[in-house]
Order: structure tokens, then C-alpha cells, then sequence
């Protein structure tokens, strides 16, 4: 039974394996036809006329991103803050639902509402479509704030209850004592959080590609239409062939680097902060044993 | 008793009244900024919360028809209903692939494997690695691998492995932390009976984290009923119900994105939206309800 059991834990490392192999596999020979610099760095997306350019797009995804994280991060900090550390436990047991909620709609969903609210919102405000990077930033900040929300909350949570007293014996008000010891102590793991969201956001398809105008071109302001990696590949895909459809598995294949290099950080984030974590606790067991000595002495 | 009559305020030691509180924040006006701002994002952030689901059930749930749940799918009816029974049979094609191998996979990681082992930290990197893949990515490579390379089409079957393999990181996740979660007092007793490492885990140690589990396959069953980009392109957007394995067979998800994306109904979309937000909320009730279970079990 053990070497089924260990046969199954192993089909997670196949599938990684097999998902690398097939998807490097399928998108090297566009990359090596159109050339890498030109597919990367190439300014014009015009299959029927053999351009495959996909710098539009890569920079399409980046603004979109940070437009998300511009939304989205402070939000989702300053709620957990609220969660963390102001929250009476009465609204607590409805709000926590509430995010955990947010976080399981669908992203079909997300873009339905995006479509149907914020792009006539946009319009109406800004003028234009309605559709483009701020649209896209606004729904995608919101999407992100559940995994900051909660990554930053249980980072908040995990420090030891000392910091925020001692902050707060020494004569800091409550908020004080939050933003400038507790925040700075928890940066690792709200940072982790962060770069969670991150990956998130440019992964996100379905939402993105109803509201982001998918216009693969330089976007001029912040209500101008963009395209993004995955837009690019949902919109085409489905009547795309011969190196057209190659350099679509290409475009995944860019976008999976970037996901592999963010997730890459996360780990190595989370693990200095679990390291961090464990250097604390052993530190505090070495204090208590040293004050139970001290104690045995005196009553001796 | 006496100590509670020497201390007048007892229960209000270490709180403030909301009096102190204000005087304090009036003296510092950076305190007050920030306290202003954590407010208002919370405010902000549960009010997008109400707003998204109030907006989508109001005007989706008055658009539910008889119509919508008729056998057949016509672009005059929409008919919701083969979507509906298609996602029901992905949800338990694809658990039957993912649950065993999830289990069994937490089981090796918690039970068997020694710590300090170089092939679990290789597994916990994977399945890590593997939960941070966007869908998208999952889409391509079910369409790669199933639907060309194998020669399956567009196919029910290349959607339940595609999601098979979306959802496994979550189940080996979640029934790890059950796992963990069953004190190791269990296990002692167990084997202080007389039983062997199979029948422990199985007769002792699963029961007791079968809620953690369960919680964890509600989840992933919310995952699979919102899937919608990993699907179009290796399950497809046919509209019948699937009879065979190798039939196309769009999802509930994937058939709001084909309303919206041809611009069939919108009234239709609205009352799918509602229809899935309903299905969100009730799973992440049972799953609430399961994980609370689960701790107060182990507690």
C-alpha cells in the first residue's frame, strides 16, 4: 500500500513535469520560426499577415497588473488591518464569509458584473468605450483582494500578541502601534500575499477579456484598450492553426515563465518568513527556559 | 468571589470606552487618518461584496424561466438545463479521478514519508507550483496533450482529466492539513491496540479528519463549477447533454461565456450568473459548516 500511496503523491510532480514538456515543447518551434526577438519584442500582431509580435500584449498584462495591484493591495492591507485588529467578533462572523465568498465566484461572473456595471460607469465618467486598463485595473483589484485580505490577515495574526502591547505601553495610540510595529513585522507575509494576487491578476482570463477591449496595441492613456497574454490566447485559439495556433501556445508559454518566476518569489518569500517564524519561536522557548531556571533558582 | 469585589471594573480591564478611544485619536490627526482609512476601506471592500451579489441575484434570479430548464437547448429557450447536468457529470467524473489520488497523496506526505525526505520537499514544490498555475495554462496544455496529441476532439472526457489535474493540488492540500490536524494520541492508541499502520490510518485517523477532507472536496467542486477557461478549449461548448465520454460538453460556466461571447440573451447570462453565485454560496456554506466541524473534532 505504501508504494501506491507513494505512486499518487508522485502523479503531482508528473504533471508539472508533463505540463512544462508540452507547453515549452509546443511553443518552441514558433518561437524558432518567428524568431525569439521578434516574437517578444515584435510591436505588430497580424496573423493573416505572418507578423507575431507579442510585446503589446506582454505590456498589456504588466499595466493591467499594476493597475490591479494599485487597486487592489492598499484595500486589501488596510481591510485586513480591520479584520485583524477593529473588527467586533459580531461583524467579524459575517465579513470573513463574506471575503471567503468574493473569493469563490467564478470569474465569468466577475466579468459579467464588470461588463454590465463598471464598463457603462467607465463610459460614462471618461468618455471612450468603457473598455480598457482601468476597467480591467478596477475588476481586477477586486478580484485580487480576497487573497490579500487573507494572506495579510493571518500574517497579522501570527505575530505575537507582544509587539502590538509593548508598541503600545511605550505610549503609542492604537493605530500607531498597528502601522508602525505590527505592519513592518508581518512585511514578509503580506508581501507574500501580494505577489499571491500578482499572479493572480495575470493569469485572470475570462473577467479580463470581456472588459479590457483586447485592441492588441501600445495603450495611450489609462482608458485606452489593451490586450493581454491570456486574452490573446482565449480570443484566437479556437480557429487558430499551422504557426498562427504555435504562436499562441507560444504567448502561454511566455505567460507561464512569468507565473513560474512570481511563484518562484512566493516560495522563497514564504519560506525566509517561516524561517523568521521558527528562529522567534525557538529564541522565546530558549528565554522561557532561562526564567524557569531563574525561577527554580530563587525558590531554592 | 472576593477578588471580583476588590476590582470594581473587573470585566472592563484592558478595554476602552469609545469616549477614550475618540479622545485619543483627537489628540493625534495621523492616528485619526489612518483609523479614517482602515474604516473606510473595510467599508469600501464589504460594500463591493453586498453590491456584487445583491446586483447579480436581483436582476438574475426575476430572469429564471420554465423556459431555461427545458431538455433541449434552442437559441430561442437558452436552455440552461444540459449545461446544468453536464456540470454534474464533470463535478463527479473528475472528483472520482481527484479525490482517491489527493488522498492517498496526503496520506503518503503525512503518514509514510520520513521527515527531512528530499522527494516531499519535491512534492510540496510541485503541488505548490501546480496550484499557481493560472487556468488558462491548464486550457492549453488539456488542448495540447488531450485534445490534439491524443486525437480526443473537443471532448468530456479531456475537460475531466484537464480539471483532474487543476483540482488535485487543492484536495492534497487540504486533506494534509486534516491530516495534521488529528492529534497524535489517535494514532498512539491505535497502535497500542494492537492495529498496523494500514488499519490506523484508514480505521482511526481518516474518520477523524473525513470533515477536513470533505471540506476540501466542497471546494474543489466550487473550482470545477466556476472553471471556465481551462474548459472551452478541451471540453468545448456543446450545448447537449453528454451521452458518451467523447462528446463535447459545455459546462454551466462555459456556456454563460458562450451567451455572452455570441451575444445570445443577456437576460440569459443574468439568470446564469444568479444560478452560479447561488451554487458559490451554498457550497461555501457547507464547506464553513465542515470546517468547523473539523475543529471542534480535533480541539
Amino acid at each position: 500500500m505504501k508504494v501506491l500511496f507513494l505512486l499518487c503523491a508522485c502523479i503531482s510532480i508528473l504533471s508539472v513535469v508533463v505540463i512544462c514538456i508540452f507547453l515549452f515543447a509546443g511553443g518552441f518551434p514558433a518561437i524558432t520560426e518567428i524568431g525569439f526577438f521578434e516574437f517578444l519584442f515584435g510591436t505588430t500582431w497580424r496573423p493573416t499577415a505572418g507578423q507575431y509580435g507579442i510585446l503589446t500584449m506582454i505590456v498589456g498584462s504588466i499595466y493591467v497588473t499594476a493597475g490591479a495591484i494599485i487597486v487592489g493591495v492598499p484595500l486589501g492591507i488596510l481591510a485586513a488591518v480591520f479584520l485583524a485588529y477593529y473588527c467586533p467578533p459580531a461583524l467579524y462572523r459575517i465579513l470573513k464569509p463574506a471575503v471567503e465568498l468574493l473569493a469563490g465566484i467564478p470569474s465569468i461572473v466577475y466579468g459579467f458584473f464588470a461588463l454590465v456595471v463598471i464598463v457603462p460607469a467607465v463610459r460614462g465618467l471618461f468618455g471612450g468605450s468603457g473598455m480598457g486598463i482601468l476597467t480591467a485595473s478596477l475588476l481586477l483589484g477586486l478580484m485580487i483582494l480576497p487573497t490579500i485580505v487573507g494572506v495579510s490577515e493571518s500574517a497579522l495574526r501570527a505575530l505575537p500578541k507582544s509587539y502590538y502591547e509593548g508598541a503600545l505601553a511605550l505610549g503609542a495610540t492604537h493605530e500607531k502601534s498597528i502601522f508602525f510595529t505590527c505592519i513592518p513585522a508581518a512585511k514578509s507575509g503580506i508581501f507574500a500575499g501580494v505577489i499571491l494576487g500578482v499572479g493572480r491578476a495575470i493569469g485572470e482570463t475570462m473577467a479580463v477579456v470581456m472588459i479590457a477591449g483586447n485592441s492588441p496595441i501600445f495603450p495611450s492613456s489609462v482608458i485606452s484598450q489593451v490586450r493581454t497574454l491570456t486574452a490573446n490566447v482565449i480570443m484566437e485559439m479556437g480557429y487558430a492553426t499551422g504557426l498562427h495556433k504555435e504562436a499562441l501556445i507560444a504567448t502561454g508559454t511566455v505567460l507561464f515563465v512569468f507565473i513560474m518566476i512570481i511563484n518562484i518569489s512566493f516560495s522563497l518569500l514564504k519560506n525566509s518568513a517561516d524561517r523568521k517564524e521558527r528562529r522567534k519561536k525557538k529564541k522565546e522557548r530558549k528565554q522561557m527556559k532561562v526564567h524557569a531556571v531563574k525561577k527554580g533558582g530563587d525558590a531554592a | 468571589m472576593k477578588v471580583r469585589a476588590q476590582i470594581p471594573n473587573y470585566a472592563t480591564i484592558n478595554k476602552r470606552t469609545l469616549a477614550s478611544r475618540w479622545r485619543s485619536l483627537v489628540k493625534s490627526p495621523l492616528s485619526l487618518i489612518l483609523f479614517c482609512l482602515v474604516v473606510l476601506s473595510a467599508v469600501i471592500a464589504a460594500g463591493m461584496i453586498l453590491f456584487i451579489i445583491a446586483y447579480i441575484l436581483v436582476m438574475g434570479l426575476p430572469s429564471l424561466s420554465l423556459e431555461m430548464f427545458s431538455w433541449k437547448f434552442t437559441t430561442e429557450n437558452c436552455s440552461m438545463l444540459p449545461a446544468l447536468i453536464n456540470t454534474l457529470i464533470m463535478i463527479a467524473a473528475t472528483l472520482i479521478i481527484a479525490v482517491p489520488i489527493g488522498i492517498f497523496s496526503a496520506i503518503y506526505l503525512v503518514e509514510y514519508a520520513k521527515k527531512g525526505n528530499r522527494l516531499v520537499s519535491l512534492i510540496r514544490l510541485t503541488t505548490e507550483t501546480l496550484s499557481g498555475i493560472p487556468s488558462i495554462i491548464f486550457g492549453l496544455f488539456g488542448n495540447i496533450l488531450f485534445v490534439e496529441a491524443f486525437g480526443w476532439r473537443y471532448s468530456l472526457l479531456a475537460g475531466i482529466l484537464t480539471l483532474a489535474i487543476m483540482v488535485l493540488p487543492l484536495i492534497i492540500r487540504t486533506t494534509e492539513e486534516a491530516l495534521l490536524s488529528v492529534p497524535d494520541l489517535y494514532r498512539e492508541g491505535s497502535f497500542g491496540l494492537g492495529a498496523g499502520k494500514l488499519r490506523t490510518v484508514f480505521r482511526i485517523v481518516l474518520p477523524s479528519a473525513a470533515p477536513g477532507i470533505l471540506a476540501g472536496i466542497v471546494l474543489a467542486i466550487g473550482r470545477i463549477v466556476g472553471e471556465s477557461a481551462a474548459l472551452v478549449f478541451t471540453s468545448g461548448s456543446g450545448t447537449r447533454i453528454a451521452t458518451s465520454p467523447m462528446d463535447s460538453a459545455g459546462t454551466l460556466s462555459v456556456f454563460m461565456y458562450m451567451l455572452m461571447d455570441e451575444g445570445l440573451s443577456m437576460d440569459a447570462a443574468y439568470a446564469v450568473a444568479a444560478v452560479l453565485l447561488v451554487f458559490v454560496f451554498v457550497i461555501n456554506i457547507i464547506s464553513g459548516l465542515l470546517t468547523r466541524r473539523m475543529e471542534k473534532k480535533t480541539r
